[in-house]
């Protein structure tokens, strides 16, 4: 294909080719920003919880007042939920994950440090936590029943007996070495405690993409209490398939126990992660409609300039294929032409796509692009440019040689 | 002149129904993308008090090691939005501004008189009396409680509407009594239907969300030990046990407002806040200085960062749409009025000046701004009942079109297809006539 005369021709028409490269890198800078942002929240919102979701629930309580047996009725309302049929493991915590609602503090290795080794969201479970949360437990023991401690709230203060941290954790505190058996400081760093078990992961409570605790989303801590507060979370693991059976069973079985108290509406994990995730998830969907309808615009674009050239050139077109040009040829001239401006058009908008990818780091603390992305976007724009240009080219191709020899256009 | 040069821009773009159709197409999606995405910046970060964010001010007292790394919670400069108890109650016992209310949500469970109905739980918002004027709450029935009540600890709520409809069926509910927590409190007030967006008095928790359900005086609640229900936020030392190991903790859970009229009387303020500050280092509470500060509701929006990350990346990719938009209905245009660069020529022939045809090909581009701009406002209301599916219910109460935004949507495409329009039309206006004429 020469390439000379076309360039002659693009010069006469010098704006009209500015101005599809222009979109032409305008697209290719948002799209591949666009779908880097839409793999980074989607792979966000997949990310395990640790907890067994397809069989675990929860069931929030408020008791009505501060009844003084708090204890008594926390316990009998466990025990109950215990001998439910289809309960494998049910324990009461302060907290759970994806839940948006918690306590967190901070982890030391002496106590004269100033500034914490790492911060951790905190569970308050008894012996079945493990069993009940379905975590994996990669390294150590579970709690035995004689650990764990009662906890009237947040304000009685007991110190843990032993404690159980994720892996992440325990690799953040004792980098290279093995946690198990070493002790920290815990409860506003006052008390030394050992750790006694390692789990594979569970994610902290709060979890969304512009969550304020993104910067340890996997460390927590699980400490052995008997939790028993106003308001608390029954949590709840059945056999599978029994999810939705036991529910009704639990919450019925609770208010039969006592009516002096709110239940809310019992949240499947599944559910939890929807409700968590629902905004990273939207943006992404945002984003892809988005992006879509850039694609859209800017293949319609160039179809309504090509077409434009077409019409503007017939009588040139004419004399060359009178000339003995073949249709192919004049096809060919529009897809060589569509893509040396889709060309210069990558080679901007790959700079403009990095150049808005590092603002977007240093002002969203967003990560880096990776190059993959540039060159998908780059590949994506060249072809949506050849797509778009294949509809006026072959319209120029049927213009009939006659025309040429007729005169006028 | 005018109607006869709209007469022939409707004409022309006729005679080319594709590529008007595209030019439309083009600007209407751009408007519809970035005015989807500005109606919920403009939510976000809209004035929720237009007629006294400047007189409303949040203050902060720096209670924790300013030694310590920016802490969990804090701001950019590292100070905590909350304030302790103490520091609450010394200021609200100053009384140093006209009107102030430290205040923290918190709930109750409401048992119905009616023994088949169940219990149910009411989030409630801990406050002076204050609160109501300062914030321009809106009454329905009854009135806000007195400062005697504040005094007294008196066991009253204020209801908002929903709730008072909930309960009471929407009827005048002042005097009758709830038990809430297995205590009675009296109905003093119902509110009218009022929930500021973003909800600047608490940005903690649901900046977004909905106002409390109801009010009960914060002295009150305190006696009753009422657990906050927002941000808890510790440093170092959590207190001693108890509730009055809670109170007098260097924890951090109330919001403090005070309304001060006027510069000076913000000036004074200040120096009261840097006053009692050094007054406590003194007192050898902190062996740093404190650090104090006074916002209004605007700063305070500002620093406390209410509008999201993705909020802000949505509105970069939609106007950056917009962009692609334009430089496509440029192209489209110039392609359009080039084409019909003989016809410019005979009309140039004829005695029509440089000065009539770039009116005709702007008023021509102004046409196609103004049906972009309808269409666009067509797919901002489909974008925004999108946003409202596949976004959160917190985030779906931002979406709601005002009449600002329609505005600012019609004034936006039309500048849209005029700077499209500019260069196009310029160009149309240096066409040569003889040239033209010459190739016929």
């Amino acid at each position: 294909m020469e390439i000379r005369p076309i360039l002659s021709a693009m010069r006469r028409n010098k704006v009209g080719a500015v101005l599809i490269a222009l979109q032409m890198a305008v697209t290719l800078a948002i799209l591949c920003n666009g779908l880097f942002i839409v793999e980074q929240r989607l792979s966000l919102s997949e990310r395990p919880s640790g907890l067994d979701e397809a069989n675990v629930f929860v069931l929030t309580n408020q008791w009505v007042g501060n009844p003084a047996d708090l204890k008594a009725r926390t316990q009998s309302d466990v025990a109950a939920l215990r001998s439910l049929p289809g309960v494998v493991a049910a324990t009461v915590t302060n907290s759970y994950p994806m839940s948006h609602g918690g306590s967190s503090e901070g982890v030391k290795l002496n106590p004269d440090q100033k500034e914490s080794t790492a911060a951790t969201a905190l569970y308050f479970v008894d012996e079945q936590g493990l069993r009940t949360m379905g975590v994996k437990l990669i390294a150590g023991r579970n709690f035995n029943a004689d650990e764990v401690m009662d906890k009237a709230g947040f304000d009685i203060q007991v110190p843990p007996t032993a404690i159980i941290i994720t892996r992440l954790l325990a690799e953040k505190l004792f980098p290279g070495q093995n946690a198990l058996g070493k002790s920290v400081y815990v409860q506003f760093q006052k008390h030394l405690v050992p750790i006694v078990g390692i789990v594979d992961r569970l994610q902290v409570p709060w979890v969304q993409g512009d969550s304020w605790a993104a910067g340890f989303s996997e460390n927590s801590t699980i400490e052995p209490y008997h939790f028993f507060a106003n308001y608390s979370h029954y949590m709840i693991r059945t056999q599978p398939g029994r999810l939705a059976s036991v529910i009704q069973e639990a919450q019925k079985q609770l208010y039969e126990l006592s009516r002096a108290r709110v239940l809310e509406k019992a949240v499947p994990m599944l559910e939890a992660r929807r409700e968590a995730y629902k905004d990273d998830r939207g943006l992404a969907i945002i984003l892809i409609v988005v992006c879509t309808a850039l694609l859209a615009v800017t293949a319609f674009g160039i179809v309504g300039l090509t077409s434009y050239w077409v019409a503007q050139r017939r009588r040139q077109i004419g004399i060359r294929r009178a000339l003995g040009a073949t249709r192919n040829a004049i096809i060919q001239y529009f897809q060589t032409e569509n893509f040396m401006i889709a060309i210069s058009g990558a080679v901007v908008g790959v700079a403009l796509a990095v150049s808005l990818n590092l603002w977007m780091v240093s002002s969203f603390s967003m990560a880096r692009l990776q190059t993959g992305y540039a060159f998908i976007g780059a590949a994506v724009v060249l072809l949506l440019g050849q797509a778009a240009v294949l509809w006026p080219a072959i319209k120029a191709a049927s213009i009939p040689p006659a025309l040429a020899t007729r005169g006028g256009a | 002149m005018f109607s006869y040069y709209v007469n022939l821009a409707l004409r022309s773009l006729r005679r080319n129904v594709v590529l008007t159709a595209l030019m439309i197409a083009a600007i209407g999606v751009g408007i519809g993308a970035s005015m989807t995405t500005l109606t919920v910046f403009r939510a976000m970060s809209g004035d929720p008090i237009p007629q006294k964010s400047r007189q409303l001010f949040a203050v902060q007292i720096g209670n924790w090691d300013p030694q310590l790394k920016r802490a969990l919670g804090g701001d950019p400069e590292g100070l905590q939005p909350q304030l302790t108890y103490i520091d609450s109650m010394a200021l609200m016992k100053a009384h140093i501004a006209p009107r102030q209310t430290a205040m923290y949500v918190t709930g109750f469970a409401l048992t119905p008189s009616n023994p088949e109905l169940r219990p149910f739980q009411v989030q409630t918002r801990a406050t002076y009396t204050d609160f109501f004027p300062m914030f321009q709450v809106p009454f329905r029935y009854g009135a806000p409680w007195t400062a005697a009540d504040d005094e007294n600890h008196a066991d009253i709520v204020v209801l908002s509407a929903e709730l008072n409809d909930k309960v009471f069926g929407g009827a005048n509910s002042v005097g009758k009594t709830l038990n809430l927590d297995g205590h009675d409190y009296r109905v003093v007030g119902v509110t009218q239907h009022w929930s500021p967006t973003p909800k600047f008095y608490d940005l903690n928790n649901n900046q977004f969300g909905k106002a409390e359900e109801m009010y009960v005086p914060l002295t009150r609640a305190i006696d009753a030990q009422m657990f906050s229900w927002g941000n808890y936020n510790c440093s170092g030392d959590i207190g001693d046990p108890g509730w009055e190991g809670r109170l007098h903790s260097e924890c951090v859970w109330f919001q403090f407002w005070v309304e001060l009229p006027s510069a000076q009387s913000a000036a004074r303020y200040r120096s009261f806040l840097s006053n009692y500050a050094s007054d406590l280092k003194h007192a050898g509470r902190f062996d740093w200085l404190p650090r104090t500060r006074l916002r209004d509701v605007r700063e305070w929006m500002d620093k406390q960062q209410v509008v999201t990350k993705s909020a802000r990346i949505l509105v970069l990719v939609s106007f950056s749409f917009l962009f692609v938009c334009l430089l496509n209905a440029m192209g489209l245009m110039l392609a359009k009025i080039m084409g019909r660069a003989a016809d410019i020529g005979v009309r140039r022939a004829l005695g029509a000046n440089r000065y009539a045809i770039f009116s005709q090909c702007l008023i021509e581009a102004g046409v196609i701004g103004l049906a972009g701009g309808i269409l666009g406002l067509v797919l901002t209301a489909l974008g925004l009942w999108g946003l409202r599916v596949v976004l959160s219910e917190e985030v779906g109460r931002l979406t709601h079109l005002s009449v600002a935004d329609v505005s600012i949507a019609v004034a936006l495409s039309l500048t849209t297809a005029l700077m499209a329009g500019l260069y196009p039309t310029w160009r149309a206006a240096q066409v040569q006539p003889a040239w033209q004429l010459k190739v016929q």
